[in-house]
Order: structure tokens, then C-alpha cells, then sequence
């Protein structure tokens, strides 16, 4: 069952929170709809992760508060997982973790997440990108509300992010979940997102990735520089405006 | 049939094994030996308060161990990196327990006993101990399996997935300290830690799933103790050492044999 496109799965209202004596997140307000991808940007040490981990009650808050639509469930693609060698674990025992599935439903969840065949694969022994679609299949195994990915294209090549985020307008088109995003891919990830959250240790901007793209705060953060590839990007598409692309190009290029 | 020394120490030994198994597992997943040795070490200064207060041993070692896997829970991320921590409270605890025992003459002997175990003295009350300790701990790890697993792998997973990642870690640790008391009399101290992560270690090669290596690493501790007191009997030797080198033996013919597998 999905809620009315209009009824937040999830709500934060004034969110903040500290770790370790020091603020990390501020003020944070946000509420994500069903069927709704949203993408959270923002540079390094911004709180991006620790607002996801917040989300999934991982960090207590140390203001505002949190409403989520009762007995909501969540699906979590963490930042880095990595598992250590010395425990075996195949790919169908994994998905069966901490509660049990039966084959069909961890069948589905593979080919949904595009590695129907990998069931009686060791985890140690994926590849990253293979790696990377197990967690998704794990992540959706009971047919989230909510999906939240961390970095989950960390580690893999560009094509390899873009079939990946294919895959998640995929999942979201057949469960209607909500998706929040944290990514680091700029240009690939405002294209496959309806709504982008600009943040560093509050919200500085947010709203469509046109609007987000455009916005000083974030062109602040990110630049309009060579770093700043998705300002390119945008700027290229919609409207040109010269003077803010006269930084210098590779020589040969233009 | 209990009134033979051997059979109570095979008995006594298969124990261990059976207890030490999946919680050995997860001690060599998290990357938790040296904090096996401290906890175990920290036994020592817990028999040394029981000897010098006539109280009995048992409880005293529990509580100590479980103080010290406690104190190294609270103080983890404080400052130390973990094997610094672990190393000053470990051996700040053997050397305490040992001058705290030296105080007291009459239990000098005694703490040899608990150093390196006495397999062959096992009393049919120890093996009640034993026994009864290590159903606990199998029970406590097998209930909380499936949380301990998916925390293991990632913290975070397992707070989506609605499971406390800080509530399985007390339970582990809690198995933990039992085990050590437990353990004890049969391969001392100093060789408990051993006795949790070679079985493990040599179980590895051999399991494609968490619970395979779990069962492998049972009949392994159970194959070691076997061997390593058959070899102690007829060549002489220490006990819980020669069931350790035996567990060793089977580590490296395990390893070997998934070397020679992967390079045909």
C-alpha cells in the first residue's frame, strides 16, 4: 500500500542534530511525498549522510522533531559496507537478514534490482557495481515507502552510476516509493531527480534541479568552475549565460 | 563412566568447544580477538579478588570480565584507538590480578591452575558448570543470531531494519564474559582467546554461510580437544596447550587445503 501522492512519508520539522558537542545539522525542514525522488547535494563534512542516518534513527536529534507515517517502511542502502573476509556469506543468506524471505520474494528483489542470477554468489567475490544492486535488492526485499540511498554509486564508473540510477526510476515507477538521495554524481543525479535539497549543515537551497542549479547559494558551494560540472551542465541546456562560464577551459576544447 | 578422568575431561573439553564456536565466529567477524584476550585477562584479576576474599571463584570472574568488556564498550571512541585501549586494560588487569595474588601466599599455587587450566582435574561440578555455562551461551547467541549477524555486517543496516545494533553487541559481550568463566578450568587464561578464534579461523575455508562456519568451527574445537588430550595422555604434555596445538594443526591443514583447491 502506497499513501496519497499529497501525504508526506516522511516530515522533519527543525531537525538538528549534534555529534560529539558539534552541530552538524541545523533547522533542517523537509517532508518527501510517495512516488517522489529527492536528492540531497552538498560538499564534504555538509551532514548529508548524518541527516540520512537521522532519518533511519541512527543519531538521536537534538532538536525539532521527526514524523513518520506509522509503520513505515524503510529501505537503507548504506554509504560503505564492506565485509570482511573472514565471513562467508552468500548473496539469498544475506538477503535474509535479520528476518527471513522466502525465495520468491528474494527472487524478485534481484531481478528487480537487475541481478536475477546472482543468489548462490558469495558477497565477497561481487563485483562493486554487482555489490552495489545486492544492497538495492536488499533495500526494497519487503517493498519499501522509503528508500534511502547513500552514496550508493560510490566506487562504480559512469555508466555504471547512470544504469544504476536508471534502475532506481525503475523501482520507483513499480513500488511508488519515496527515494531520497545523497550523491556526489551532480550532472546524473539532477536529471533523474524531481526535487533537490542543497545542504551544509542547513538547507540552503532546494527545490527542481533547474531552480537548485541557478540558486547563489549553491553555485557558492559548488562554483561554476571546472568542479562545478552540473552548473556546466545546466547551463548548457537550459540558458547560456557567457560570462559566468569564462573560466578556462581545457586547452583545445573550445 | 564420569569417575574416569579422562572421560570428564573429553567431556569438559567438548564443552568448551561446543560453547566456544559461534561466538568464536563472531569474534573473528568483528575483529574482536584482542578483546577476547581482555576479557579473558581480566578473569585473572577477578580470581585474585575471589582468593583474597574467600569468595567464590565463579561469580568473581564473570563480574570482571563483564566489568572489563563493559569499560572497553563505554571508552571506545574516546581518544585511544582500540588496540592501544585494549592493550593497557588487558595487561593492567594480569599484572593487577598476579601482584594482587602474590599478596596472598596461599593462592600462589591456585593461579597456576587458573593461568593455564586443569583439564584433568574437571570435578563433575565443573562439568555442570561447564556444561550448564555453555548451553547459556549457545541459547543467548542463537536467539539473538540473525540481529548479531546483520549488525555485524553493518550498524546502520541493521538500525533500518529495526534491530539494535547496541543491544546485540551487549548480549555478545555478556556470552562473552561467561565464556571466559567457563572456560577457564579447562585451558586457563591465557589460551582462552585461542580457544574462540582458532576453531573459527580453521572453519573458514570450509563454509560458504555464517551458520556452516558456526558448525564447522564446533566439530573442529571438538576435534581439537579430542586430539590435543589424547596427545597430552600419551606423550605427557600440558593439557590446554596440546588442545590448542591441536586446533593449531587443524588451522593449517584447512588452509592449506583451500590453497591447494584454489590453485587447481
Amino acid at each position: 500500500m502506497t499513501a496519497d501522492a499529497g501525504t508526506p512519508v516522511i516530515e522533519t520539522q527543525g531537525l538538528g542534530v549534534r555529534v560529539g558537542g558539534r552541530t552538524v545539522l541545523q533547522d533542517v525542514s523537509m517532508a518527501v511525498a510517495a512516488n517522489e525522488i529527492v536528492t540531497i547535494v552538498g560538499p564534504n563534512g555538509s551532514g548529508k549522510s548524518t541527516f540520512l542516518r537521522a532519518l533511519i534513527g541512527a543519531v538521536p536529534l537534538s532538536a525539532g522533531r521527526m514524523q513518520r507515517l506509522p509503520g513505515l517502511r524503510i529501505g537503507y542502502v548504506p554509504q560503505k559496507l564492506s565485509i570482511d573476509a573472514a565471513l562467508p556469506i552468500t548473496v539469498r543468506r544475506f538477503l535474509s537478514l535479520p528476518r527471513r524471505v522466502t525465495d520468491s520474494v528474494a527472487g524478485e528483489a534481484l531481478a528487480r534490482a537487475g541481478v536475477p542470477e546472482l543468489g548462490k554468489a558469495q558477497m565477497a567475490d561481487l563485483s562493486g557495481g554487482q555489490f552495489q544492486r545486492v544492497l538495492l535488492a536488499r533495500a526494497i526485499l519487503e517493498r519499501p515507502q522509503l528508500l534511502l540511498l547513500d552514496e550508493a554509486t560510490q566506487g562504480l564508473d559512469q555508466p555504471g552510476a547512470a544504469a544504476f540510477y536508471q534502475r532506481i526510476e525503475e523501482v520507483r515507477r513499480e513500488l511508488g516509493c519515496a527515494i531520497i538521495m545523497v550523491s556526489h554524481d551532480l550532472h546524473v543525479v539532477m536529471a533523474a531527480s524531481d526535487r533537490v535539497l542543497c545542504i551544509n549543515g542547513h538547507i540552503c537551497c532546494e527545490g527542481t534541479p533547474e531552480v537548485v542549479a541557478d540558486a547563489p547559494e549553491y553555485r557558492a558551494l559548488f562554483g561554476t568552475g571546472t568542479k562545478g560540472t552540473l552548473a556546466l551542465y545546466r547551463h548548457q541546456h537550459s540558458h547560456s549565460h557567457d560570462a559566468d562560464c569564462a573560466h578556462d577551459h581545457q586547452p583545445g576544447v573550445s | 563412566m564420569l569417575n574416569d578422568f579422562m572421560v570428564r575431561a573429553t567431556l569438559a573439553g567438548m564443552g568448551i568447544a561446543a560453547a566456544s564456536a559461534p561466538l568464536g565466529c563472531f569474534v573473528v567477524w568483528r575483529r574482536m580477538a584482542y578483546f577476547g584476550e581482555a576479557t579473558a585477562h581480566a578473569a585473572v584479576l577477578g580470581v585474585a579478588l575471589a582468593l583474597a576474599l574467600s569468595a567464590p571463584v565463579l561469580p568473581a570472574v564473570i563480574l570482571a570480565s563483564l566489568a572489563m568488556a563493559l569499560t572497553v564498550v563505554l571508552l571506545r571512541g574516546h581518544g585511544y584507538a582500540m588496540d592501544t585501549l585494549l592493550g593497557v586494560m588487558a595487561h593492567t588487569a594480569l599484572a593487577a590480578g598476579m601482584v594482587a595474588v602474590s599478596l596472598n601466599t596461599n593462592a600462589r599455587l591456585d593461579l597456576m591452575a587458573f593461568l593455564f587450566g586443569d583439564i584433568l582435574a574437571v570435578t563433575p561440578g565443573d562439568l555442570a558448570v561447564i556444561w550448564g555455562g555453555g548451553i547459556l551461551v549457545i541459547g543467548l547467541v542463537a536467539w539473538h543470531w540473525s540481529d548479531l549477524l546483520v549488525s555485524t555486517l553493518n550498524p546502520d543496516l541493521a538500525r533500518a531494519a529495526g534491530v539494535d545494533p547496541a543491544k546485540a553487541e551487549l548480549w555478545l559481550t555478556l556470552a562473552l564474559a561467561l565464556v571466559v568463566a567457563v572456560a577457564i578450568k579447562v585451558v586457563g587464561v591465557l589460551l582462552i582467546a585461542a580457544m574462540l578464534v582458532i576453531p573459527a579461523a580453521a572453519a573458514r575455508p570450509l563454509a560458504r554461510t555464517p551458520e556452516a562456519m558456526a558448525l564447522g568451527a564446533g566439530a573442529i574445537g571438538a576435534a581439537a580437544a579430542l586430539g590435543g588430550l589424547y596427545a597430552a595422555y600419551w606423550f605427557d604434555t600440558p593439557a590446554g596447550p596440546s588442545i590448542v596445538c591441536a586446533a593449531s594443526v587443524i588451522f593449517v591443514l584447512t588452509t592449506l587445503a583451500r590453497s591447494v583447491a584454489r590453485h587447481r
